[in-house]
């Protein structure tokens, strides 16, 4: 394996990395517009949610990705490897991310929205000053780690062809006929990326815990 | 369109012996992972330091691999070492070991808000070692870890669709190669999509019945 095959991996990673900030970036809105959806108990688009959150949290990333690939062009959509490849990933995570926020809506205090409606605050402006922050705080570990299970299924992307990382690798061990190596390097990428993201995530959580402690 | 999903059906012996693998994939897998793990997580919870550091490298490796560059190296890295196994004992392999080091986090998790009197009251009464660890410490990790098992068993069923790669003939592979074979992606891939959605609300069912005992059991 050559240095240029290093660099190939490395382009890879760019695409890998794009894609997922993509995913992330579409996905956390998303899951917050759908865990408002269920919050406000908005009758049948709730119920709606509900299935979809249901459904994509049970479907594996590969059958949704060929889902998405080859069902599209085929209803009168052309699709590429790419836009699929960030469809897939956005619907996935922003049915993770729905459940996360959810989670910190419902655990809300009541009284803090009733104190902002006695001083008048309309819902949109109770949402932002009053809501939103305190539920961006409380899901953030949580959504770290939705952002780390993301990154570790990206090398789905390469079974319809995108060329990230994963497709890179297995390019270069079909040419060298040595496919350890280039896994190898693929894998050096991976770790530091996840574990960079799992640290974050522990670091928060045990600052958490040591502010509710004292 | 309703033709398509006719077609599939026409195919449905394939369908439900991809259904019938997956879950034999799962369901081996995920017995093991959490054997093994149980055991893994008996050396994270001790205090001796070399073997818990090297039971800590690797539960923290796998938790930072993604599985598909996994089960990739099992099965074609490993062959340039020598070692090589079919794609069924590769994809198992790949699964139970990746598993096992999610699985004893979960138990170690679990472990660190349990009360320490019910183990230090099987001391007393003269459990030490492995016999205190299975009598004492774990089965109530087991029952308090229930859900989060259950949301991994979940996992394992979703990550037995990647093996799909190395030509393992599990679901998601039999929904590929009926559209494949009669170019019906979605009529495929959507009956794949419900079957898996149908797995995982028996697992969560599951979990809720094992949960509600073990609340009528404390």
């Amino acid at each position: 394996m050559s240095a240029a095959d290093v660099l190939a991996i490395l382009s890879g990673a760019v695409t890998t990395l794009t894609l997922s900030a993509i995913g992330i970036l579409l996905g956390l809105p998303l899951g917050l517009a759908m865990a408002l959806i269920r919050w406000g108990r908005v009758p049948l688009a709730s119920q709606l949610v509900a299935a979809y959150v249901s459904l994509l949290r049970a479907t594996p990333l590969v059958t949704l990705l060929l889902l998405l690939f080859f069902a599209l062009p085929n209803v009168g959509v052309p699709i590429g490897p790419v836009s699929a490849g960030i469809i897939a990933l956005t619907m996935n995570t922003s049915a993770f991310n729905c459940e996360v926020w959810r989670a910190s809506l419902m655990d809300f205090p009541k009284d803090q929205l009733e104190a902002a409606q006695s001083v008048g605050m309309r819902a949109g402006l109770r949402f932002r000053r009053i809501v939103f922050p305190q539920i961006v705080q409380a899901s953030l570990p949580a959504l770290i780690n939705e952002m780390s299970l993301l990154i570790k299924v990206t090398p789905v992307l390469a079974v319809v062809g995108v060329v990230d990382i994963t497709r890179a690798a297995v390019r270069i061990g079909a040419q060298t006929y040595e496919p350890l190596p280039p896994f190898l390097v693929a894998i050096a990428i991976y770790v530091p990326i996840v574990f960079a993201l799992v640290t974050v995530q522990r670091r928060i959580e045990r600052r958490r815990r040591l502010l509710a402690a004292t | 369109m309703i033709h398509d999903f006719t077609v599939v059906w026409t195919e449905r012996s394939l369908m439900l012996s991809g259904l019938a693998n997956t879950v034999i994939l799962s369901v081996l897998s995920a017995v093991c992972a959490l054997f093994l793990g149980a055991m893994l997580a008996m050396l994270l919870l001790r205090r001796n330091k070399a073997p818990v550091v090297a039971a800590r490298v690797f539960v923290d490796a796998m938790r930072c691999t993604p599985f598909l560059l996994f089960a990739y190296i099992v099965y074609y890295g490993l062959p340039s070492l020598g070692i090589s196994f079919d794609n069924w004992s590769s994809g198992l392999l790949a699964l139970i070991i990746y598993n096992t080091a999610y699985m004893a986090e979960i138990l170690r998790g679990a472990a660190a808000s349990q009360p320490p009197q019910p183990v230090e009251a099987g001391m007393a009464f003269g459990f030490s070692g492995f016999g205190l660890y299975r009598r004492i410490v774990l089965p109530p990790l087991i029952l308090s870890a229930g859900p989060v098992v259950g949301n991994q068993v979940i996992q394992i069923i979703k990550d037995s669709a990647f093996l799909t790669i190395i030509a393992l003939p599990e679901l998601t592979h039999a929904a590929s190669s009926i559209q494949s074979r009669h170019y019906v992606p979605f009529a495929a891939f959507i009956s794949a999509v419900l079957l898996y959605w149908a797995l995982c609300l028996v697992v969560e069912t599951g979990v809720t019945a094992v949960g509600r005992r073990a609340d009528a059991r404390r």
